[in-house]
Formats: C-alpha cells, structure tokens, sequence
C-alpha cells in the first residue's frame, strides 16, 4: 500500500509538487496523467525514495519511506526506468539476474534463476536469454527491463511496481501485453503505480487515476470521474471527443479536428 | 476485465531449466588464466642470463622449504634474491593494476577510464619526484621514520590526495561527477606532468636517473622488502575489489536503477576510488608509473568472459598478472644485459591493441 499525503517538493524556489495527497491500495492500478512537466516524474521518484521531500508525508505498508533501509525497500519495491542505458554488453539473462541481486549475497540459488526464467518467459524474452542485451531494439530492450524489475520482486506477497512511462517505444501488442502483465500482478496484491502518456491505455486498464496540473492534483479518482472532456482541456489544453470502449466500461478519448489552426 | 485478446505466455508451472539461463559464456577461461599463471611465473623465475629449469627451481623451493636436496647454489641464490622476488612484485602489480582499471571502469561506467587517466598515477608519481628531488625536513624526517617505507608511503599519500582532490572537484561541478571527474583528471594529469617537468629541471644527475625510473616504469628495484611493503595494500585491494563485483554489475544500469536495487552509492564510489589508489598508489611507489595494463587487460577479459563484473574482475586480476611478468620477462631479456623500462613496453604494445579495442567497438556501433 502506498499512501501520500499533503506532499509537497520544492527546488531552487520553484515548488514542482504541492500538497499532494492521495492512496494506491493493494490490488490497485493507479496510473499517474499530466502534461509535460506537471511533475510526474517527480512524484514518482519521491515515491520511490529516490528524492526526500520537503513536506509531507509518503508510506509504504504503513511505515514512513524514511523508516525502510536501502536494502529493505529493494526487497519488495521495483521501478521500471524511463531511460535505460546499459553500459557493458550484459547478456539479457544475467541482466534479468540482476533483478535478483537484492535476495541474494554472493551466488544466486536455484530460485534465482528460475525466477530469472519464469520473469523471461513472462514478458515473452525467454528466446532471448542468451543474447547480448545492448544489441537489441529499444522496445526489446525495454521488456527485457520489465522482466528484471518482476523478477526483483516476483515472489514478494505485497509488491511495490513503478513503471515510468513502460510503453515508451513499444509496438501496440506489447503495450497492451505489459499492462495485461501490470494488472495480472494486482491480482497477486501487488500496489503498481504507473505514469502514462495515452490516455487511453489509463482509461482501460487503471482503477484509479491522479491527474496532475502544474504540481497540482487537478482530478482523482475512476477513469469515468477523472477523463472528462473539461479535466482533458484544462490539463492538456486539448478539445476532445469522449466515446465508449465498444467493449469495456472505460471512456475512450478522440482528438477534435482543426483545433490548432484557428486562433483560439 | 479485459476481453482483449492478448498473446502472452502461458504462466509455467514446470520449472525452467536452470542451466539454459545459468550458462556463463567461457567455463574454461578461470582455469586457464590460473593454469597460464602458474606458467608464467616458472617461466619468467626460469629464463635470464643464467636459465633455471621449471625442475630446478621445484628443488630449490623444496629445499628452501627445508628438504635436503641437492642444489647449484649459484642458482639457488639468483632465483631465490633476484628472480622470485621480482615476479613476485610483477604477479602483484600487474594484478592489482589490472584489477583497479576494471573496477574504476565499472564505477564511471565508462570502458575507456583507467587509473591513469583520473590522475592517481600522476599523483602517485609527482609525489615520489617531489620527494626525491627536494630535500626537504619533513622527508628527511620521514625517511628516519619509516624508512624503506618512506618512499612508498609519500607516493601513495600522493595518489590519495589527487583522487581525492579529483573527486572532490568533480562534486563541486555538480551534477554528472563521473564525466566531470574524468575531465578533472586530464587536467591534474597536464599540471602534474608540469610540476615533475619542474622537479628534473632542479634535479641533479643522480636524481635524474631516479626520476626516469618513476616515470617510465621498472621492476628493477624488486627485493623482497619491496614485496613486503606492497603486500598489504595490495591485499587489501585484491580482497577488497572482488567484493564489489555485485554493486558494479548494478551501477551498469545506471547511478539510479543501482540505488533502487539496494546498492549504497556513496559507499561504493569511496570503497573503489579507496581500493585503487591503494592497489595503484603502492604500484607507483615501487615499479613507477606502468600504464594501459589496467586500461587494456579488462577490455580482453570482458571479450572472453563477458560483461559480469564477478568474473571480469577476477580474470583482470589473473590477466594482469600474466601480462606483467611476461612484459618484465621480455624487457630484462629482450636488451641483455641492458633493461628496458616496463613502461615503454607496456605502451608500446598497449597503444596498438587499445585502438584496435577503439574501433573495433566503434565498427559494432555503427552495424
């Protein structure tokens, strides 16, 4: 569970973050919307203890992030990064392996390695295994990372999963594969925390969305409550259409035509 | 909730095969590194002016173990004063050099760093010069004090200092220390090389000749008390090192994914940047400055072992020592009975095959 409350973050003078507040329960898909630099990422990286913030509060499980050590944090919170550059050429499966490095001190158990594997197998890599990974295509190279994040904390009961904008440089298919994969993991009790850009893929497969506003919550709640034609054009300054997913309850958005060429 | 049809794999219950993920790329490079040392120290304690058989020298080292056998003593007392110690001093060297390159690669996350190049053997050297050529009390005063030490300990103080020096202003430029800090070196580089341009314009004859040791490199200094006093630090960074090999392998995903999986930044900078100025400060104060051995030898491992920090470090250090005692072999043999500086020759065949590394990289960038 990950609660944060009245959180607030500050650089230079210039307040990134202001008063945020809000609560991903266990089973929970939470995807985090806003424009460039509405603080995201930010968000984000104070969640996942990377940053301190200057007030406010963030919990995991009940206890303070300030109260967890390095270690004790790596055992069950895993961040799937926006960037990756690997530097050295890995092969995919020791880098999978890597994912394991906080469970283990010298030499990876049996477990390990078929944690390692299943991980693989999970994201659709496991041809892969033996490849070097900085050969492979960004969007390859990106699921190799997913793999690694699962792998970190595939058997805890009550995971933590950030994903930083996970769809960058995905094809269709495995976008939709890795939020399938997301949502099979709250089933498990895992919190998953994700940002995204598509609107969308927020729509169908998140329980609850933070919209953000210049280090605002501008809206909260179900994608029914949050993806509004009002909230999209104060947040992204965008007039859109609101249709139905042909199958889903979820809202499905669609741009307006001819909306930059008039002046207003 | 979703209808959607998503191809992925079916959830295996069935246990993978462990040893389809488990396979590491060259079971045999280990053992052969250690076998091809073990070789390289008989042949390097056996060939010179005076051969020694791989034979003989068995007998010796029995004897002086404290069998009765018998032995020439003429080849007993060069081997045992003059050759052993020396490859001694070169497996030591050469493996810690190795090692400290490997690892100050892992931690700027950047193939083409070496000790060298951050400044540490500059440091370690200026600090030697300095203290050969000016005469000052306080070395007097430390001479009495430590005495066969004295020199070593000045150089490593040097090459501590400049890492420091180099690492603190690296923070002070803000945020990307690592490219910063390699920036910093060139520049501590180019200032030391002055300052020691300095120190052999003020030097005598006698100091000259000394100076020129540090500079170019030899092992022509070795005896067992120089053995002796490396030891230690060499130890220390030889036990030390292997034990980052985890967090390294994590910081390959970059400062921040590494920190996520548990690995105390802070920590491992100092712990390496500490470890390899003992492994290279020490190398420095008795053998001079010897380079490309830590920039090129974890290049050759990593095409043979691959990139995993567990194995890489423990072949640089295997490598290390292989390439060194055959370098010293070949510069106490190849201009009998003259000696040619190690240095030389580790640049001389060092250069051709880093830029060989350097495009043979860049070829498999641009395919």
């Amino acid at each position: 569970m990950l609660e944060v409350r009245n959180l607030s973050y500050q650089i230079r003078g210039r307040k990134l973050l202001n008063e945020v507040s809000f609560c991903a329960k266990p089973g929970e898909l939470l995807a985090v919307v806003g424009a460039n630099g509405a603080g995201k990422s930010t968000l984000l990286k104070l969640c996942t203890g990377e940053l301190k913030s200057t007030t406010g509060a963030i919990s995991l499980h009940g206890r303070g992030i300030e109260t967890y050590s390095e270690k004790e944090l790596a055992s069950f919170r895993a961040v799937l990064p926006q960037q990756n550059s690997v530097i050295f050429p890995f092969l995919v499966s020791e880098l999978v392996l890597m994912g394991r490095y906080p469970h283990f001190d010298f030499h990876p158990s049996e477990h390990d390695y078929l944690v390692a594997g299943l991980a693989l197998k999970k994201v659709g890599m496991w041809e892969f295994a033996s490849r070097v990974f900085t050969t492979l295509s960004g969007g390859e190279q990106q699921r190799v990372q997913l793999a690694r994040v699962l792998a970190q904390i595939w058997d805890t009961s009550a995971g933590l999963l950030f994903l930083d904008e996970p769809t960058t440089g995905l094809d269709l298919l495995h976008q939709h594969q890795l939020l399938e994969i997301a949502r099979e993991f709250t089933q498990k009790g895992f919190c998953v925390v994700a940002i995204l850009h598509d609107l969308n893929l927020a729509a169908q497969y998140a329980d609850q969305i933070v919209m953000l506003r210049s280090g605002r919550i501008e809206a909260i709640g179900s994608p029914h409550e949050v993806i509004t034609v009002g909230n999209i054009q104060r947040v992204f300054n965008l007039s859109v259409w609101l249709v139905n997913h042909p199958e889903l309850a979820c809202p499905m958005i669609v741009p307006q035509q001819h909306q930059f060429s008039e002046h207003n | 909730m979703s209808t959607l049809v998503v191809v992925h794999n079916p959830p295996a219950k069935t246990g993978v095969p462990p040893s389809l993920i488990k396979r590491s790329i060259n079971p045999w490079l280990m053992p052969a590194l250690g076998i091809g040392l073990a070789a390289t120290v008989v042949f390097s304690a056996g060939i010179g002016a005076v051969r020694v058989s791989p034979y003989e020298i068995g007998l010796i080292i029995s004897k002086s173990l404290g069998y009765t056998v018998d032995v020439d003593p003429a080849k007993e007392a060069i081997l045992l004063a003059i050759r052993l110690p020396r490859v001694c001093l070169a497996v030591l060297i050469g493996a810690g050099l190795a090692l400290s390159g490997a690892a100050i690669q892992g931690l700027f996350r950047n193939p083409l760093a070496d000790p060298g190049l951050i400044g540490i053997s500059s440091g370690a050297s200026l600090a030697a010069v300095m203290m050969i050529v000016l005469e000052v009390s306080v070395f007097q005063k430390l001479t009495g004090l430590l005495g066969m030490h004295a020199l070593s300990v000045v150089a490593f103080l040097g090459a501590c200092a400049t890492a420091f020096l180099v690492y603190r202003m690296a923070r002070m430029a803000g945020k990307d220390v690592i490219t910063t800090m390699l920036l910093t070196g060139i520049a501590i580089n180019a200032l030391s090389g002055a300052l020691t341009g300095i120190m052999t314009y003020l030097a005598t004859d006698e100091q000259l000749r000394n100076i020129t040791f540090w500079s170019l490199g030899s092992l022509g200094g070795a005896s067992w008390t120089s053995v002796l006093a490396i030891l230690p630090f060499m130890a220390i960074a030889l036990v030390g090192i292997p034990r980052l090999a985890k967090s390294l392998n994590l910081l390959a995903l970059g400062e921040s994914q590494a920190s996520l999986l548990g690995v105390n930044l802070k920590r491992i900078k100092r712990q390496v940047i500490v470890f390899s100025t003992m492994a290279v400060g020490t190398s420095v104060a008795v053998a001079g400055i010897i380079g490309f051995i830590g920039l090129v030898i974890p290049h050759l491992i990593r095409m043979g072992a691959g990139s995993d920090h567990r194995r890489v470090l423990t072949g640089s250090a295997l490598g290390g020592a292989i390439v060194l005692t055959l370098a010293d072999s070949l510069s106490r043999t190849l201009v009998a009975p003259a000696e040619l500086p190690i240095g030389i020759l580790t640049a001389l065949v060092g250069t051709p095959v880093f830029l060989w590394i350097l495009f043979r990289e860049r070829r498999r960038n641009l395919s």
